[in-house]
């Protein structure tokens, strides 16, 4: 919403500049987006006419003007606007004036004496417009100031209207809220009512009373279209953003700007019968004056006459049924539509209007009756013409209803947290134009029809908020029951995951969840992932299963941006479809944490040859991250992974994520140099960490004895490990691998693995007899179900 | 007894004279070995008469102690030397870099959420967390927004295709009931529901993009309802939290009445810095409110009995502020050289 303070000060002029007046409203709840000037700061300005127009005898682009400023002899102004000509009306800064700090001398210009400046609107501040010459109106009165001829001592004020102030929309409800914020007399345009001078009128039927229980209509005869609109009424129009289209147009928009009831003018030839306010028929379309054309769904009211679908009511009018300049009889509407009814309705069709935007927020419900007399006033003071009296149809039970609201003083002060005695409340509300009975310490308040935001306690109680002042309000520090929070020593925070992550040398970033399909294709072999209805772009378009796919676009941007060692990690909600997914229906949404690594494993230096991060690098990592716990690691094929270098990752018999070198397909395709190592798990896991339990540490020495086990290729260590665990003895404390080895001595398809295993007793010494036997029966178990062959 | 102290100085001479251990150990053997000088007189003893015999005796063994005592200080000067030129030899390039893991980071959103959550958890919140595809109940409807209410076009919200009613939720609110109802049944059976007191931080979604919006940002979500929270407790939370994040103690805080459909009074909060780039200006950083009776009433908590206060915040903004951070979608592009700046 934009205006002109002017125009607001002719309702309501507080004795406030304008900077506190701005900060009035925005401490008010009506927040100045902008505040600026109408012109520069100048001074000695005055409207002009060029008499004579010549060339300068020495520059090309450069004129002579004889100028009247007024000052009863011609002024010789030198100019060098392109649209410099005699006759035309323009403003002159006389010697000694004043543009924004740039003093106007007389001075000689290519050897041309010249006294004065003629300006552009950009040079006076007033538009962006400098490619020529500000002209003014022909009947501009020469040697007038040109502040006071064009009210350029004036601010726009731009207001940031929150959806629940649908009052404010206009001058008058600005007017209205100054005035009781500030005890302002306020002064509202003349309504009175304008006598007919014919009976001519229209039948109306609301035929959807709930969706428009007031219908206001009046016929004007023999108004002139074509008569000019007054130079005030553009001027306070184009400082709220409207242009001046015709004065039956500027009419109906300057009253709903003055008092926010949108009008609409029928051409009242064009109608027949009469006026219908109704849903659509079946296969009925309208053409709208913004040339479109539509089908109006069903929830969509129109205005229609005995014949046709005329307009869409409360959003725009129609094409066929709208004034134009040969219009000669009109047929006003001022109406009240209920939000409901035109809340969402111009979305749908893919346009806002004015109307529908007041109106889906809420307009005055007994404003159309004033509303029409004014707009009937104007149009007779600009257009002349007869008016007829104003008809109404009213289905008052359908109308708003403003049900009183108990406001009880102990409410006020518990969730305000200040105490504000009777008095001040009721002074208040008698600002706000409230009607209240006093009950005791109670207020049972009835709010006006203008404000469709006051329905309960709370809403009263933010009204006495902002006008006794927010800022009036202490900052209190808080109170309440000091109980520590538990905080389980089993589990740890998501920060201090993430800090062992950094800690590990890798950088945390987010990504969108919303990813290209290909990657869930690519990298969590997903065709069905969960798509958007209406993503912002196609890269966006699905929601991510796995966080894999960001982490790879991080390794390509880094990439193009010369670094190609990139670690990172991301701890993300992840998203699938699942029919026992909670706590929302339907999707599972499991948070993970995600690794990559590319690049050499560690950063350059000096003293140790490079290598490139590996599988082994990041295992390392993921077990630090689950440390105390140990995770198993089985090969699994993964639409990611290198089919050969690709781990399921599972605790006490549970699947927790993946690990892997990335596909060598996706290396290339992606173009990511050396393959990336990823790991993903799920988040949950690595919060729990147990608590740690005390095992008492022996005084007596242990035994260790060193195993190596020839076995096929394919064996995982791990196997061995665990079924050498599962028969040792009680003394054996760890079974550990510490080689591998192939080679010569050992068969081409067979692999040799050394393991040290340590033995020890909390109560005494171990005797060489019990150790020697843990040995053969370990050796035993090995040859005999693990076919291990004892290295020779 | 001239010879002996010549025969002294002279072993001093030769010992000083030796360049390492082997060349000592010989010297040594001229003066106390088999065939040495001292030796030699020590032998000679024998011939002479016992009054003599002892007063020579004396003497030859008082120099005997001076070279034992010479042939030591030179020992130890030697060992010293090799020590010094075995630690010379060992000095290094100080100045080379350090070997092994480098230092990885936090994103500098989630470094403002860490912070947010410790000043927040000193005063007794605990952090929760809700899902990101959520119902258009909990986004909207439980927040006191039912369907075509115009604070509906506030947000630009994005809908999943074959999705009845769910949504990438656009604000972290729906927190708020999800919370309130998990508290609620959590202390069904206490005569008084102890002071509930969260914040939830999490990812939002809306469909805009633009250098100050992203379709996928960050908020900050908290919420205290107790038997006695007032406007004037938001306030001094608020202000507090705001001061203690920006380490400014003259820090301005404005709040100034504003709509969402959940709180009622409803606020927007501004601060304005004293010193630096953006100082005096007004900069919009969250809205807050008391909790609106219908919220409490889906969170199945009584109005009348409970009263509580909400905010919202956007820690993207406030990353923004706190490093100077101009352009929002630096947080989400992956690139190391601005992210390593926050480690």
């Amino acid at each position: 919403m934009q205006f002109s303070e002017l125009w607001l000060r002719s309702f309501v002029s507080p004795d406030l500049d304008s900077d506190p007046l701005g900060h009035l409203l925005t401490m008010a709840g009506l927040e100045v987006e902008e505040q600026d000037r109408v012109a520069g700061p100048f001074s000695k300005v005055v409207v002009a006419q060029i008499i004579e127009a010549e060339k300068h005898p020495n520059a090309d682009k450069l004129r002579v003007c004889k100028v009247d400023a007024g000052t009863g002899e011609l002024l010789q102004i030198v100019c060098g606007a392109p649209n410099a000509a005699a006759g035309i009306r323009i403003p002159c800064a006389q010697v000694g004036a004043d543009l924004d700090g740039f003093g106007i001398k007389a001075a000689k210009l290519r050897g041309v004496e010249s006294f004065g400046m003629l300006c552009s609107a950009k040079e006076l501040g007033i538009s962006e417009e400098g490619s020529g010459l500000m002209v003014l109106p022909e009947d501009a009165p020469v040697g007038a100031d040109l502040r006071t001829y064009l009210d350029l001592d004036d601010t726009l004020f731009t207001i940031k209207l929150t959806p629940n102030r649908a009052d404010c929309l206009s001058l008058a409800g600005i007017a209205r809220e100054v005035a009781a914020l500030t005890g302002a007399p306020l002064t509202l345009p003349d309504c009175a009512p304008v006598a007919a001078v014919h009976q001519d009128t229209r039948p109306i039927v609301l035929d959807a009373p709930d969706a428009c229980p007031r219908y206001c209509g009046r016929v004007l005869r023999g108004v002139d279209a074509r008569a000019p609109t007054p130079e005030w009424m553009k001027q306070r129009l184009a400082r709220s953003g409207i242009r001046s289209i015709s004065a039956l147009v500027d009419v109906t928009n300057y009253v709903m700007l003055e008092l926010g009831q949108p009008l609409h003018a029928f051409d009242e030839a064009k109608l027949s019968g009469a006026i219908h306010v109704r849903f659509p028929r079946p296969g009925e379309q309208v053409l709208l004056l913004n040339g479109q054309t539509v089908t109006p769904a069903a929830d969509t009211l129109l205005i229609a006459d005995d014949a046709r679908a005329l307009a869409l009511a409360g959003v725009m009018g129609g094409e066929e049924s709208g004034i134009t300049l040969d219009t000669t009889d009109l047929f006003l509407e001022s109406a009240f539509f209920a939000p409901d009814a035109i809340a969402g309705r111009a979305r749908a069709y893919g346009f806002s209007s004015d109307a529908s935007y007041r109106f889906e927020r809420g307009v005055d419900f007994a404003l159309a009756q004033r509303a029409i007399e004014r707009a009937t006033r104007l149009i007779l003071d600009i257009c002349g013409g007869q008016p007829g009296p104003v008809c109404e149809a009213v289905a008052a039970e359908a109308l708003p209803a403003r049900t009183p609201i108990r406001l009880r003083a102990s409410r006020v002060r518990r969730v305000l947290g200040i105490a504000l005695d009777a008095d001040t409340v009721a002074g208040m509300f008698a600002r706000l134009n409230l009607e209240v009975v006093r009950e005791g310490d109670d207020f049972v308040v009835t709010p006006p029809s203008y404000r469709f935001d006051l329905e309960i306690e709370e809403d009263l109680i933010e009204e006495i908020a902002r006008i006794h002042g927010y800022d009036n309000i202490p900052m209190m520090p808080p109170k309440g029951l000091v109980r520590m929070l538990p905080r389980p020593e089993d589990r740890r925070d998501v920060m201090s995951v993430r800090r062992l992550v950094a800690g590990r040398e890798f950088q945390e970033v987010i990504n969108f969840a919303f990813v290209e399909e290909a990657w869930e294709k690519d990298f969590a072999g997903n065709t069905d992932p969960v798509r958007l209805a209406n993503p912002i772009a196609s890269q966006m378009s699905v929601m991510r299963s796995t966080l894999l796919g960001g982490l790879v676009s991080n390794v390509v941007t880094n990439r193009k941006r010369q670094t190609s060692r990139v670690r990172v990690f991301e701890i993300g909600r992840c998203f699938a479809r699942d029919a026992a997914g909670q706590p929302v229906a339907g999707y599972h949404q499991p948070v993970r944490l995600a690794a990559l690594a590319t690049g050499s494993a560690r950063p350059e230096q000096w003293g140790e040859s490079a290598r490139n991060v590996d599988f082994f690098d990041l295992k390392a990592d993921l077990e630090a991250l689950l440390f105390p716990r140990v995770a198993r690691f089985e090969r699994i094929s993964h639409p990611a992974l290198h089919p050969g270098r690709a781990a399921r990752v599972s605790l006490d018999g549970q699947s927790i994520g993946v690990i892997g070198e990335l596909h060598p397909v996706w290396v290339q395709r992606y173009e990511l140099g050396s393959a990336p190592v990823v790991f993903e798990i799920e988040l949950e896991v690595l919060l729990a960490t147990p608590t740690p339990a005390y095992r008492e540490v022996s005084r007596f020495p242990a035994v260790q004895r060193d195993l190596a086990l020839v076995v096929d290729q394919g064996v995982a260590a791990a196997s061995l490990i665990q079924g050498l665990q599962s028969v040792a003895p009680a003394i054996v404390q760890r079974i550990e691998l510490f080689d591998q080895y192939q080679g010569k001595g050992i068969e081409p398809h067979r692999k040799s693995l050394a393991f040290r295993v340590v033995m020890q007793e909390t109560q005494r010494t171990l005797e060489d007899a019990e150790v020697d036997a843990a040995m053969t029966a370990l050796i035993r178990h090995a040859e005999e179900h693990l076919a291990a062959k004892l290295r020779a | 007894m001239d010879q002996l102290d010549q025969l002294v100085a002279q072993a001093g001479a030769d010992f000083s004279a030796t360049a390492d251990g082997a060349a000592l150990e010989a010297a040594k053997a001229r003066y106390l070995g088999k065939d040495g000088s001292i030796t030699a007189l020590l032998k000679g003893l024998g011939k002479l008469d016992p009054d003599a015999r002892k007063s020579a005796g004396a003497e030859i063994n008082k120099a005997k102690t001076a070279i034992e005592s010479l042939l030591n200080a030179r020992r130890d000067a030697l060992q010293q030397a090799a020590l010094e030129a075995q630690l010379a030899a060992e000095a290094l390039d100080v100045t080379l870099p350090g070997r092994g893991v480098g230092v990885g980071g936090l994103h500098p959103v989630v470094r403002t959420l860490e912070r947010v959550e410790q000043l927040f958890r000193s005063i007794g919140f605990d952090v929760a967390e809700g899902p990101e595809i959520e119902t258009d109940f909990f986004n909207f409807t439980a927040l006191n927004t039912p369907e075509n209410h115009p604070a509906r076009s506030m947000h630009d919200t994005f809908y999943l295709e074959n999705g009845e009613g769910v949504l990438l939720r656009t604000h972290t609110s729906p927190v708020q009931t999800r919370a309130m109802l998990a508290h609620v049944e959590a202390h069904k059976d206490k005569e008084t529901m102890p002071e509930l007191r969260i914040i939830a931080p999490g990812r939002v979604y809306r469909v805009d993009s633009d250098a100050t919006h992203s379709p996928m940002f960050h908020q900050v979500e908290g919420l205290w309802v107790g038997e006695t929270v007032s406007f004037a407790d938001l306030k001094g939370v608020i202000a507090d939290f705001l001061r203690s994040f920006f380490e400014s103690d003259d820090l301005q805080v404005r709040f100034r009445p504003s709509f969402f459909p959940f709180t009622e009074p409803s606020a927007e909060i501004d601060v304005a810095f004293m010193s630096g780039a953006l100082k005096g200006r007004w900069l919009e950083i969250a809205g807050c409110g008391m909790v609106h009776p219908n919220v409490l009433r889906f969170g199945g908590i009584d109005p009348e009995r409970y009263t509580g206060f909400a905010f919202g915040m956007g820690p993207d903004r406030l990353t923004m502020l706190r490093y100077g951070v101009n352009d929002l979608r630096l947080f989400f592009e992956g690139d190391l050289r601005f992210l390593g700046q926050f480690r």
